[in-house]
């Protein structure tokens, strides 16, 4: 009704990054990076090989501790944080090379995923009361579920996750990971080993995601069709610094970042 | 259907271990080593879930069999002669100074003493991994040892000391049910059936774990440690409880030997036995509870049963000056080396080790 236009509300910040830095000896691997995470927004950091992309991962979600700088995941501080209390607070991730638990089967590997939001005890798996029995079967559901969501048949289902082909492993480990009903998800190259047709299917899958189950995603990505068609702000990272942040289209012009990729011409 | 066979399969089971010893003689060889056989199987149970399922190699396990042992010593025996607390036991040990508390109870205070260990073991390997654990481990079970050993000049007032060293505790308790009485040496039986149930509550614990939220998390972090606490996994909770629990059951066995054998010496604490139960363990096939009950079963019967008083004498028939009962830890050298040659994944498999090993195509 009114004619004055209320002004869209200042998009929150779902994870912000203050200052990281990880030294590794005399090798700074991260060196004082600052970006911010929108809720709802996909995000990409890219960068060439060694720039930093995994090891800023590795702080995001606790495997790392940083040597200096501040990581906030909303207003809660989890710079410190081990990584099971990170992935409680609602951060979920999925690795470069592949980390299913090969011994487990498909759903198995998924019911992992929902540890932290299970409460079975020691004495409840013992005497499995009519709650544990609910939860386990209400988990066990829930992961098949899961599974058909990220586009697996039925018979996959109960295979061990080590026989699966490498594309269902992919998609294994991000069943894995929503799992435990994140807020913000971490997918570190989820097109590695893809063929283009594939990870255009996957690049639809994340908007998907990311609009089904109100998400914020966080990846990192090397191919650039992939990083251009799906995200909404970039970051580019090398020799562990930032050198461009902002829109794709933006990013791709920064002569810095051309210069990143392929060097500069003399 | 799969599910009534199993029930049926249980119950088979369970009725068969019961009227088992009615077919042999009351206090024969074979009732022994069946009885210790059992004992050996709740152990082999205990270290399946350390290193089976949560993939932590304990060196050191003899720990807790001793830890169980000494707590029966100091619970159930006139050991603590200042002393004089009864609980539930019979009329003569009610005269008797010292602790003497029910094997029940003295059951539940080595599962609670050896869990409290097993934490403390497990503390300082939490950051270690493969290779390095074992080596810990090792080291944790060797200190026990010394100490059983030198425990004796531990004072801990009044006179009393820590434990008896070589001349061991003796005189422990029997054990003593109301209405029952107390186990005597010359009907082996009663001793049975009480080691059987224990595998009975031991083994259901262990069925029931296996397939749990606590189950899954021990064998993640097996598999993958980084992606298990990715996962939400709690890396150190997890991984003591693995430690209480694999403790809490040697613990249980070893209070059984104390009394069974009724004393508790400090030379019964060899470094041989944590790798005797690690061999059940892995010839039964790691991590499958039923091969680590085969496992513990056949050794104990192989090692008090076969090689004394089967085949000792076979070299002497041979014209061979010595007897199997001296080559006995070459004889097991000798099968886990077989084992490992012709089935390498043990006697019964753990399901996801069969899956693994089959061929993802195969039907």
């Amino acid at each position: 009704m009114s004619p004055i236009q209320t002004p869209a509300p200042p998009a929150v910040t779902v994870l912000r990054a203050e200052h990281v830095t990880k030294a590794f000896g005399g090798l700074v691997a991260v060196n004082d990076i600052s970006f911010d995470v929108p809720q709802h927004s996909i995000v990409s950091l890219i960068g060439p090989n060694g720039a930093g992309k995994t090891t800023l991962f590795n702080m995001l979600t606790g495997l790392y501790r940083p040597t200096g700088g501040r990581i906030l995941l909303g207003e809660r501080d989890i710079t410190r944080a081990r990584p099971d209390v990170i992935t409680q607070h609602g951060v979920a991730r999925t690795f470069q090379n592949i980390r299913l638990f090969g011994a487990m089967t498909a759903v198995e590997n998924v019911m992992v995923g929902h540890h932290a939001r299970m409460r079975a005890g020691l004495f409840g798996s013992i005497f499995r009361p009519p709650w544990v029995r609910r939860e386990e079967r209400d988990t066990r559901e829930h992961a098949r579920e899961l599974l058909a969501y990220v586009g697996l048949r039925e018979p996959v289902f109960d295979r061990l996750a080590s026989h699966l082909p490498y594309g269902d492993q992919r998609r294994v480990e991000i069943a894995r990971a929503l799992a435990a009903k994140p807020r913000l998800l971490l997918l570190d190259e989820p097109t590695a080993g893809m063929n283009p047709q594939e990870s255009g299917v996957l690049t639809e899958f994340m908007r998907v995601m990311r609009d089904d189950l109100k998400l914020t995603i966080l990846l990192i990505e090397h191919d650039m069709k992939v990083v251009m068609g799906v995200s909404e702000r970039v970051t580019v990272l090398d020799y562990g610094k930032k050198i461009a942040e902002g829109e794709p289209a933006v990013v791709r012009a920064d002569p810095a970042v051309i210069e990143a990729y392929l060097g500069r011409q003399e | 259907m799969t599910r009534w066979r199993g029930r049926l399969l249980a119950g088979l089971l369970i009725v068969t271990g019961i009227v088992l010893p009615f077919g042999f003689g009351s206090a024969s060889g074979f009732m022994n080593a069946t009885i210790i056989a059992v004992a050996y199987a709740v152990m082999a149970l205990g270290l399946n879930i350390v290193v089976g399922f949560a993939g932590l190699l304990d060196l050191g396990y003899v720990a807790f069999y001793a830890l169980g042992a000494y707590s029966l010593g100091w619970l159930g025996s006139g050991f603590f002669f200042k002393a004089h607390i009864h609980v539930l036991v019979s009329a003569v040990a009610d005269t008797l100074p010292g602790v003497h508390l029910n094997f029940i109870l003295i059951l539940i205070g080595a599962a609670i003493i050896c869990a409290a260990a097993g934490a403390l073991i497990g503390l300082p390997t939490l950051r270690l991994r493969g290779d390095y654990i074992a080596i810990v481990t090792l080291a944790f079970g060797e200190i026990i040892g010394v100490v059983a050993v030198n425990g004796q000049s531990v004072h801990v007032g009044g006179g009393m000391t820590l434990t008896a060293g070589n001349l061991g505790i003796s005189a422990v308790d029997a054990p003593y049910f109301p209405g029952i009485g107390s186990f005597g040496l010359l009907d082996l039986r009663p001793w049975y059936w009480l080691i059987f149930a224990i595998l009975l509550v031991v083994l259901f614990v262990n069925l029931r774990l296996r397939d749990s939220r606590l189950g899954r998390a021990w064998v993640a972090l097996r598999e993958d440690e980084v992606a298990a606490v990715s996962m939400g996994i709690p890396l150190v909770k997890t991984k003591l409880l693995a430690y209480s629990i694999g403790a809490a059951f040697g613990g249980m066995s070893g209070a059984f030997f104390g009394t069974y054998y009724t004393e508790v010496n400090a030379g019964q604490f060899q470094f041989g036995f944590s790798i005797f139960i690690l061999a059940m363990v892995i010839i039964g096939g790691l991590g499958s509870i039923w091969g680590a009950v085969v496992g513990g079963l056949a050794l104990g019967y192989i090692n008090n049963y076969l090689i004394p008083d089967v085949l000792n004498g076979l070299p002497a028939r041979l014209g061979l000056n010595f007897q199997l009962t001296e080559v006995e830890f070459g004889i097991f050298g000798f099968l886990l080396v077989i084992m490992m040659v012709l089935r390498p994944q043990g006697l019964i498999p753990e399901r996801r080790r069969r899956l693994e090993l089959t061929p993802p195509d195969a039907p």
